[in-house]
């Protein structure tokens, strides 16, 4: 961990102490690495036995039909999944070598950034407050480091040049597509070493979706991205890799073109095709 | 055909009902629709009659308190003076009393109420949270005249010994905390209106509080922040009008609290700046010297206090009701 | 520095420390009112206590029993007045009041019913039957009582009546019922015991007011007879005895309070967990 902190020169905060990884640090790539990853919702088995390595720096989708555990995998990834009471968690799960099971879970979520299905802005708060939250937690203050900050993340989410004569208004007087972009760039602000998307379209407009699939395009040079999503299309059309996933279990994972035109699993074709799901 | 409904059901009682229905067409021809609208018209009654009983609750306060109006006038509510002997009255002491005992109380009570419904909201588990909510919801049950009992024997001498003399001694500087040590006054009279207020605040708050979005909290979680900082950043603001909406409700209460009031607030007619003095409100004059009033001025006059209570109480609920009520069409009020 | 971690941790732990001991004041001051009465109270609780007339200062033997027996003629009276308006009033919210400007105003009236202080509902009574009978009387009481039960007893109705499920109604009616019969003999049987249940606890509450007797029923040192009589309440007896200077009769109010403190909290507890085994309880 102490790797992925040295690695954000930009965003000027105090240095936090973490505590130090399981492990030796590899390299500042942040892939993710799930052995054997098992969840259950109290005797509710969800996820079983899910091996994968995330790659770096590239989109990385999860599909696969309704209750099939794509939503709380990617909720384990920045320890969201235990929040839930009832939850439990076996395996193991590495962030750049590191088991992210010895870290303080509010450090490990403030390195790693989550966008939900519902744009949740922050009631009561303009659209420069969303923003700067999650910097005014870690200790910025500055007003005009804060401005800088925002304005740069409104740019990186594309939302910038719609809202940036009114910063001061209420987060939650924008458009669903616009609340969207103004979550990913509240995510974004803190610099987050991985962007995780909880099925980020799937409440908005064509028009909308395919401004945030440019924005996913554009955000995979800086940012590790793994989105879960049940269009099977948006899929193809953002991702590098894919893995699909039925019942809890992991049936394929591999490059996207690859799956999409010639996947190996009967049951992955299945679905591709439109024969359940 | 009506026992087979009844085996799926579970509630026999509901059956038993259903198979009484009549079975001629006859019959139903001839009860059905005078039944039903002198039925509903029988409740309609009733209902109108509560607007009645509302209506007749302001024109008798108004009509009663005739004499003092005319003698008094607005200026009834600005003068200080209360001299039953030579029939010169002001209500001014009253309203005072009454508005600083219980802004003091809700200084008191809202950081107090608030903090123990964050506590059962967030942090204790929901078993202990739903028991906790239930022994403070006796604390409102307790019957006023105790917490009066509980004022004058034991709030009163603690008063007394410790707490007045502590603060004359830190802060006698100040006017707010002058005189001599009495016991009864201002301040003890909104400590007890503060602990009973307490409870609306805390059920109230404590309800908006498991009712905000998950969604909402995850938000703030993901971007990882403390307990403590999803509750300041997520919770809260979205409570904020519903604590509202409880407040005025608590201050409703608070205005019209009239026995554990008057046992301990020493019932001086007089605008005190300290809160260490002696004071009176409009409800504690009412039970103290309505019984004693020996002319019909000043009957009329306590009754207009009376009415002036009510219009104030009238006010600050309505208020109340209207915030809650944004928030649910139907909200709990207590 | 702020905004170090751990000064945020630090925060977090401090805030929520803070947030426990505001539970455990006001839960000890909650222990404290209960045992503190119950301590004083009990050991003046005597066989005089709940049988014999209340005797001049001074001589010992006297006792609560017009109090107690008045406290439950008041409350009966209460119920004839305010129970049949509160709960047709209710009846007709739930049925037929929904969304329409009569079931707005009455809601509202019964709000505003609901939101006068007690002393200024005993005014009224006062002006109302006090005057035109020129002598306090228990009648004045149970009006007085009997109207401030009415907004509560109309709330309570309402709710329970609406928690009965429309499936139930419109399976009545689809049977062949008349509408007044589906309220009558289905929708009412079945929320009976949440309605009993918001009865007992509305009574109770009214049970322990005092300001809207004092000039009323006003009290009596003796056995009130009929209506037209002043009567004594256990209430007002508390806040009497309280107030004076004798030591006795101190003793007395505490013992006083510990009946009205059982009665009270016999209902609550009572209530709840009757309504534990139906629905989830409406606060």
């Amino acid at each position: 961990m102490e790797t992925m902190l040295e690695s954000q020169p930009e965003t000027p905060m105090t240095p936090e102490s973490a505590p130090p990884p399981a492990s030796a640090p590899v390299e500042t790539s942040h892939g993710i690495e799930t052995i054997k990853l098992n969840t259950w919702f109290g005797t509710n088995h969800v996820l079983k036995d899910i091996s994968m390595k995330i790659k770096p720096r590239q989109v990385t989708a999860i599909i696969g039909p309704s209750g099939c555990g794509k939503s709380t995998f990617i909720r384990c990834l920045n320890r969201m999944h235990e929040v839930v009471p009832g939850a439990r968690m076996e395996g193991q799960i590495l962030l750049d070598g590191a088991n992210i099971f010895e870290l303080d879970p509010v450090l490990l979520r403030r390195r790693i950034g989550m966008v939900f299905q519902k744009a949740q802005p922050f009631p009561t708060m303009s659209i420069f407050e969303n923003v700067a939250a999650g910097l005014r937690l870690n200790g910025m203050r500055n007003h005009n480091q804060l401005a800088d900050v925002v304005e740069k993340s409104l740019k990186r989410a594309a939302l910038w040049d719609e809202v940036k004569e009114m910063l001061e208004k209420p987060g939650t007087g924008l458009s669903g597509g616009q609340q969207q972009r103004l979550c990913i760039a509240r995510a974004l602000a803190v610099n987050p070493a991985i962007l995780l998307m909880d099925e980020p379209c799937s409440a908005l407009d064509p028009i909308a979706t395919s401004k945030i699939e440019e924005l996913i395009l554009d955000l995979k040079k800086n940012y590790t991205i793994v989105i879960v999503t049940h269009n099977m299309q948006q899929a193809a059309r953002v991702s590098d890799e894919t893995a699909f996933f039925l019942l809890g279990d992991l049936i394929e994972f591999g490059n996207t073109k690859q799956i999409f035109t010639n996947p190996k699993d009967k049951r992955t074709e299945d679905y591709i095709t439109g024969r359940f799901g | 055909m009506m026992n087979t409904h009844c085996e799926e059901r579970s509630d026999k009682a509901i059956c038993r009902r259903l198979n009484r229905s009549p079975r001629s067409f006859r019959s139903l021809a001839m009860t059905s629709g005078l039944g039903d609208r002198l039925f509903k018209n029988l409740t309609l009654l009733f209902a109108l009659s509560i607007l009645a009983i509302a209506a007749a609750i302001a024109w008798e306060l108004f009509k009663n308190s005739a004499l003092s109006r005319h003698a008094f006038g607005w200026s009834f509510l600005t003068r200080q003076i209360w001299d039953p002997v030579a029939e010169d009255f002001g209500a001014l002491p009253f309203i005072f009393g009454t508005l600083v005992s219980s802004a003091l109380a809700l200084l008191m009570a809202i950081p107090l109420g608030v903090g123990v419904a964050i506590f059962l909201a967030e942090l204790a588990p929901r078993k202990v949270s739903t028991a906790c909510a239930f022994l403070i919801e006796l604390l409102a049950a307790i019957p006023s005249v105790v917490y009066g009992l509980i004022g004058v024997f034991v709030l009163v001498p603690f008063m007394r010994v410790y707490v007045q003399p502590f603060l004359i001694k830190t802060l006698g500087f100040l006017p707010l905390f002058r005189g001599p040590a009495y016991g009864v006054g201002m301040l003890t009279a909104a400590v007890i209106l503060a602990i009973m207020i307490v409870p609306f605040i805390t059920t109230i708050s404590r309800e908006i509080f498991l009712s905000v979005p998950i969604a909402l909290k995850e938000a703030a979680m993901a971007l990882g922040a403390t307990h403590w900082e999803v509750v300041r950043l997520a919770v809260l603001p979205y409570s904020r009008s519903g604590i509202a909406g409880s407040v005025f409700l608590a201050l409703g209460r608070a205005l019209g609290e009239t026995m554990a009031v008057t046992m301990v607030i020493g019932n001086r007619p007089e605008v005190m700046a300290s809160l260490l003095a002696p004071g009176y409100t409009m409800a504690a004059v009412l039970a103290n010297e309505f019984t004693e009033a020996t002319s019909d001025l000043y009957v009329h006059t306590l009754i207009e206090i009376g009415l002036v209570l009510f219009a104030i109480t009238i006010l600050v609920n309505a208020v109340g009701r209207l915030i809650l009520y944004k928030m649910s069409p139907y909200a709990e009020p207590h | 520095m702020p905004g170090t971690y751990r000064h945020r941790q630090w925060v977090n732990n401090a805030a929520f420390a803070v947030t426990g001991f505001c539970a455990l004041l006001t839960l000890g001051v909650l222990f404290f009112i209960l045992g503190y009465v119950t301590m004083h109270g009990i050991s003046s609780l005597s066989w005089n206590f709940f049988t014999k007339l209340p005797k001049p200062v001074g001589e010992p033997g006297g006792g609560m029993a017009n109090a107690i027996v008045g406290t439950f003629k008041l409350i009966g009276l209460a119920s004839v007045v305010g129970l049949p308006i509160g709960v047709l009033g209710g009846v007709y919210l739930a049925e037929y009041g929904k969304g329409n400007t009569t079931g707005f105003l009455v809601r509202y009236s019964a709000d505003i019913i609901n939101g006068v202080p007690s002393i200024v509902m005993g005014i009224f009574a006062y002006t109302v039957v006090v005057l035109p009978m020129r002598h306090f009387s228990a009648l004045a009481g149970g009006v007085a009582l009997g109207i401030m039960l009415i907004p509560i007893a109309v709330r309570s109705t309402e709710e329970f009546l609406r928690l009965v499920p429309m499936a139930i109604r419109e399976a009545a009616l689809a049977l062949g019922l008349p509408r007044w019969k589906v309220i009558l003999r289905v929708v009412i049987p079945t929320a009976m015991k949440g309605l009993l249940t918001g009865v007992l606890l509305d009574l109770s509450r009214v049970s322990g007011e005092t300001a809207p007797l004092l000039f009323t029923a006003f009290g009596n040192r003796f056995w009130s007879s009929g209506w037209m009589n002043p009567i004594s309440s256990l209430p007002v007896m508390i806040f009497t005895y309280a107030v004076s200077p004798y030591e006795d009769w101190h003793r007395q109010a505490w013992a006083a309070a510990l009946v009205l403190l059982m009665i009270v909290l016999a209902t609550n507890v009572g209530a709840r967990v009757l309504m534990r085994n139906q629905v989830k309880v409406v606060a």
